[in-house]
C-alpha cells in the first residue's frame, strides 16, 4: 500500500463534491445529492483510514493507569476540609435551620409557575361536545338521515356544534340489522332503525377504532388491535382494551336526521384514576 | 517545491512559522505545551467493538448539524394553513404550518429532503449505535468499579436519547406521529393519582393541545439537546480521565494501557469514521426514503380519526413499549372506586422497571459474584456465562416485544389473525428468554472449556480469539486456562500464544499433519 493505492479515494471525494454542486444547480435530485454526498464523504473517510493504516506510525505503546484512589492522607486533607466547614454551619442551628428554610420556600416558590404550563383538567375528561338534540354530521358537516346508511355501512360523524370538529367528540355509526342488536338494560331505544352509534375513541390509549369488519360485526383498532362486538355495546372481545366503547344515545328527529339523546353517559376514550369517582352530570 | 522553500528560509530567518508563533502565542496564555503532548500521546486500545459508541457520538454531531439546518426552515406552530406548494396531491388541503414547513422542506427547498431524511436516519442510526455500545459494556462487564458512574450516564443518555426521538418526529404533526403523540397523552394519562394533571401539564390541556407542538420544539431542541451535551460531555471525560478498558492479552495488565497514542494515527483514524459515517447516513438519505410525511397527510383531527389505519408503527427504539401495549389482556385494576389504567402497566411500569434496573446492575451484579474489586481488563461474554446469559435472556425478551409491535404486519406477512400471533407471543415473551439464557449460559461454559471462537471453520480448526481481537488459528489447544491461550507444544505448525499473525495467510494455510483429534472431543463435551 502506498500512495498511488491511496489517491483514488481522495480523487472519488473530489468529483463527488463537485458533482454535489452541480446537482444542487441544476434540480437538487435527491437520490443523486444523497448519493454523491456519500460518495464525498465515503472516498475521504476511506482515504484517511488507509493513510492511517499504512503510512502513519502504528506501533502499540505502553502506558500506566494511576490509580484512581487517592492516598489516605489525601482523603483525611478533603475530609476534615468539607467538614470543617459543615461543621461551622451546623453549629449556627438556628441560622442553618433559617437558611434552609429560606432556599426551601424559594424552591418551593419556583415550583408555582409550572402550574401555568396546563390548566387543570377539570370536567374536560368527562365530557365531550355532544348534547340532546345536536345532529351527527359527517366531517364535511352534513347531516345524516336514518335512511342513508345501507345495512353494514359505517359512518365517522361528528356533533353539529360549529366549525371545530373534536377528536374526543368522533364517533361511528354503524348500520344494522335491528334485531340481531343485543341492547344492555336501558339502552333499548339507543339505536333506532338499527343505527348505532359508539365513541370512535379507544379505550385502551384512545385510538381511533377505525376498522369495521361487518361479517363478524367488530370495530377493530388499527394501533394495538383490540376487537369491539358491535352488537353486544361494544364489548371489547380481543386486544388491550378493557372496557367497551361507550355508546351514543341517538334518536331522529322531525325531519328524518340522527340526532344524540343526550351526552356520553360515561367518559370516553382511555380510563385514568379518578375516572369512577365522579358522577356524570344527567341532561 | 524547492522554490517555495526558498523563499520561506530567506524571508523568515528572523520570523518563526505561523505554526511556532501561534503555539508561543496560546502557551504564553495558557501553557499549552505542559500538557498538549501528554495528553495527544494519551494511549487508547484498539479493538472493533470500541468502535460503536464512537459510532454514536458521531451521529449525535451528524444530528447537531443537520438539525440546526432543519430549525431554519420549519415552523413549530399549529396555526392552520392551506397547503399550496409542488406536491400536487395535496394542493389545497388544510393542515397545520408546522406539517406544511416539513412538506415545503422536503419539496421546495433544495437538498432540504437530504437534510431532513439524514436527520430521520441518523437519529435512527444513533439509538441503535447507543444500543450496541451498551450492550458491548455490559456483555465485557466495563461497567465495572471504577465505571459505575459512567454506566449511570450512559443509561441516562439512552433515555433522553429515545424520548428525543419520539419529539422529534411528532413534531411534523403528520397523520402517523399524531396517533403516536396520542397513545403518548394517555399513557401520561395513566398514571395514578396525578396522571389527568400530569398530561395537561405537559401537553398545555387536553389533547390535542395547540401548545402541544412548540412545547415539543422547545423541547426537542434546546432543553434535551442541552442536557444531552451535558451528560455525553461527562461520559466522555471520565473515559479520558479514568482510560479506556482493555481485553486481556500479552502484557496487558490491571495497571497499564496498551494501544495506539492518539495522535496522530488513532486521530486520523477516528476521524476518518466519522466521516465514513456521515458518508453512510449521507447515501442512505439520498437512497432510502424515511417517514414520507406528505404520503400519510397531515395530522387534522377529524381526517385523522377517519383515516388511520392498520400498520401504525413508531420508530424502531418505541416499538418495544408499543409491543408491550399489544400484548397485555385487557386488565385494569380498579382500587376503592379508582383506576389504573392498562396503559399505565406497558407505558410506564415497564420502562420505569427496565432502566431502573439498568442503573442499578453494576450494584446487583456483586450482590451474587461478590466480585467488588476494580477491573480495567474486560471479560470476555463467556468469561462470565451467568451475565452473559442474563443479558441475553433479557434482550431476547425486548426483542420479542419490538416484534410484536408489529403483530399486525407480521400476521399480514404470514397470512395468520393478529389475534393467532398476539397469543404465541403472549408465550415466547416467557418462554424465549428463559430458553435463551439457558442456551447462552451453556454455551459461555463451553467456550470456557476449549478457548475455540464460536465461529471456528472446521472440527480440526481451532481459531482462538486474541484480546486484541484478531484471531489465531491452532491445532491442538489445551484447555486449562480459559484466559491463557496455551498451544500445545508438539504441534510445530501451531502459533504461539498471542504472537501477531497476518490473519490472511494464516487462515488460508493447508493445514499440515494435525495431531490426535483431542480438542474436537473438548468441544463437544
Amino acid at each position: 500500500m502506498n500512495e498511488r493505492h491511496i489517491a483514488p479515494a481522495f480523487i472519488v471525494a473530489v468529483l463527488c463534491a463537485f458533482g454535489f454542486m452541480v446537482t444542487y444547480g441544476f434540480d437538487g435530485n435527491t437520490q443523486l445529492q444523497g448519493g454523491l454526498l456519500g460518495g464525498a464523504f465515503g472516498g475521504l473517510g476511506v482515504g484517511m483510514i488507509l493513510w492511517a493504516k499504512h503510512l502513519m506510525p502504528n506501533e502499540e505503546v505502553e502506558d500506566h493507569r494511576h490509580e484512581m484512589e487517592s492516598s489516605p492522607e489525601e482523603q483525611q486533607e478533603f475530609n476534615e476540609l468539607i467538614e470543617g466547614a459543615a461543621g461551622d454551619v451546623t453549629r449556627r442551628k438556628f441560622l442553618s435551620r433559617l437558611g434552609l428554610a429560606a432556599v426551601g420556600s424559594i424552591g418551593l416558590a419556583a415550583l408555582f409557575p409550572l402550574k401555568s404550563l396546563g390548566p387543570n383538567p377539570g370536567n374536560s375528561l368527562f365530557r365531550t361536545g355532544w348534547a340532546k338534540g345536536l345532529r351527527l354530521v359527517t366531517q364535511e358537516g352534513k347531516p345524516i338521515k336514518a335512511t342513508d346508511l345501507e345495512v353494514g355501512g359505517a359512518l365517522t360523524v361528528f356533533p353539529d356544534n360549529g366549525e371545530h370538529r373534536n377528536e374526543r367528540d368522533s364517533t361511528i355509526v354503524v348500520k344494522v340489522d335491528a334485531s340481531a342488536i343485543k341492547p344492555r338494560r336501558g339502552r333499548e331505544s339507543w339505536a333506532p332503525e338499527g343505527n348505532i352509534a359508539y365513541s370512535k375513541v379507544c379505550t385502551h390509549v384512545g385510538c381511533p377504532v377505525g376498522l369495521y369488519r361487518e361479517n363478524t360485526q367488530e370495530l377493530l383498532c388499527p394501533c394495538h388491535q383490540s376487537t369491539f362486538d358491535v352488537l353486544d355495546g361494544a364489548r371489547p372481545i380481543f386486544g388491550p382494551a378493557s372496557r367497551s366503547l361507550p355508546q351514543l344515545p341517538l334518536s331522529i328527529d322531525s325531519e328524518g336526521y340522527l340526532i344524540a339523546q343526550s351526552d356520553y353517559k360515561e367518559p370516553v376514550g382511555p380510563g385514568f384514576w379518578s375516572r369512577g369517582r365522579r358522577k356524570m352530570e344527567d341532561d | 517545491m524547492a522554490l517555495a522553500l526558498r523563499r520561506k528560509k530567506a524571508g523568515g530567518a528572523s520570523q518563526p512559522p505561523p505554526f511556532r508563533q501561534a503555539s508561543k502565542w496560546i502557551d504564553e496564555r495558557l501553557g499549552l505545551s505542559k500538557f498538549a503532548p501528554k495528553q495527544l500521546s494519551k494511549v487508547f486500545p484498539d479493538h472493533w467493538s470500541f468502535m460503536l459508541g464512537e459510532v454514536t457520538l458521531y451521529c449525535f454531531v451528524i444530528l447537531l448539524a443537520t438539525g440546526v439546518y432543519l430549525t431554519f426552515f420549519f415552523e413549530p406552530s399549529v396555526r392552520e394553513v392551506t397547503y399550496n406548494g409542488s406536491y400536487a396531491p395535496l394542493v389545497g388541503t388544510q393542515m397545520s404550518a408546522a406539517y406544511k414547513s416539513a412538506v415545503d422542506l422536503s419539496f421546495d427547498v433544495r437538498a432540504g429532503l437530504v437534510m431532513r431524511q439524514m436527520h430521520h436516519w441518523s437519529a435512527l442510526l444513533f439509538v441503535a449505535a447507543m444500543v450496541l455500545h451498551l450492550l458491548r459494556v455490559f456483555f465485557t462487564g466495563a461497567y465495572r468499579k471504577p465505571r459505575e458512574l459512567n454506566w449511570v450516564i450512559g443509561v441516562n443518555l439512552l433515555i433522553l436519547a429515545v424520548i428525543n426521538g419520539f419529539l422529534g418526529y411528532s413534531l411534523l404533526d403528520d397523520l402517523l406521529s399524531g396517533t403516536g403523540v396520542r397513545v403518548g397523552y394517555s399513557i401520561l394519562l395513566s398514571i395514578p393519582l396525578i396522571g389527568d394533571l400530569a398530561a395537561s401539564l405537559v401537553f398545555g390541556g387536553p389533547f390535542p393541545s395547540p401548545a402541544m407542538i412548540p412545547r415539543f420544539f422547545a423541547l426537542h431542541v434546546l432543553l434535551l439537546p442541552a442536557a444531552i451535551i451535558g451528560l455525553l460531555s461527562a461520559h466522555l471525560g471520565m473515559v479520558w480521565f479514568q482510560k479506556h478498558t482493555q481485553f486481556r492479552g500479552p502484557d496487558r495488565t490491571e495497571h497499564n494501557v496498551v494501544g495506539t497514542p492518539l495522535f496522530p494515527t488513532y486521530a486520523v483514524k477516528a476521524l476518518g469514521l466519522f466521516v465514513l459515517v456521515v458518508a453512510v447516513v449521507a447515501a442512505m438519505s439520498g437512497l432510502a426514503q424515511i417517514n414520507p410525511i406528505w404520503k400519510f397527510g397531515p395530522f387534522a383531527e377529524a381526517k385523522t380519526v377517519a383515516a388511520v389505519t392498520s400498520a401504525s408503527q413508531p420508530d424502531w427504539y418505541m416499538g418495544w413499549m408499543d409491543g408491550l401495549l399489544r400484548l397485555i389482556p385487557g386488565w385494569e385494576t380498579r382500587v376503592a372506586g379508582f383506576m389504573i389504567p392498562n396503559a399505565f402497566w406497558g407505558g410506564i411500569v415497564l420502562p420505569g422497571i427496565t432502566f431502573t434496573v439498568m442503573m442499578l446492575w453494576p450494584w446487583l451484579e456483586p450482590r451474587w459474584t461478590k466480585d467488588r474489586k476494580a477491573h480495567n481488563l474486560l471479560d470476555r461474554p463467556r468469561d462470565a456465562p451467568f451475565r452473559a446469559g442474563f443479558g441475553a435472556g433479557v434482550l431476547m425478551f425486548y426483542f420479542l416485544l419490538l416484534l410484536a409491535g408489529s403483530n399486525d404486519v407480521l400476521a399480514t406477512i404470514f397470512s395468520v389473525s393478529p389475534e393467532n400471533i398476539t397469543y404465541v407471543f403472549r408465550v415466547l415473551i416467557f418462554v424465549g428468554p428463559v430458553v435463551t439464557y439457558l442456551v447462552t449460559k451453556r454455551i459461555c461454559e463451553d467456550l470456557q472449556g476449549t478457548n475455540a471462537h464460536p465461529a471456528a471453520p472446521g472440527p480440526n480448526h481451532l481459531v482462538i480469539r486474541r484480546a486484541d481481537g484478531g484471531y489465531d488459528i491452532a491445532h491442538g489447544v489445551h484447555h486449562d486456562d480459559p484466559h491463557d491461550l496455551v498451544v500445545d507444544p508438539n504441534n510445530t505448525n501451531a502459533p504461539a500464544p498471542g504472537e501477531p499473525i497476518d490473519k490472511g495467510p494464516t487462515s488460508k494455510r493447508k493445514p499440515k499433519p494435525k495431531p490426535k483429534p483431542k480438542p474436537k472431543k473438548e468441544v463437544q463435551n
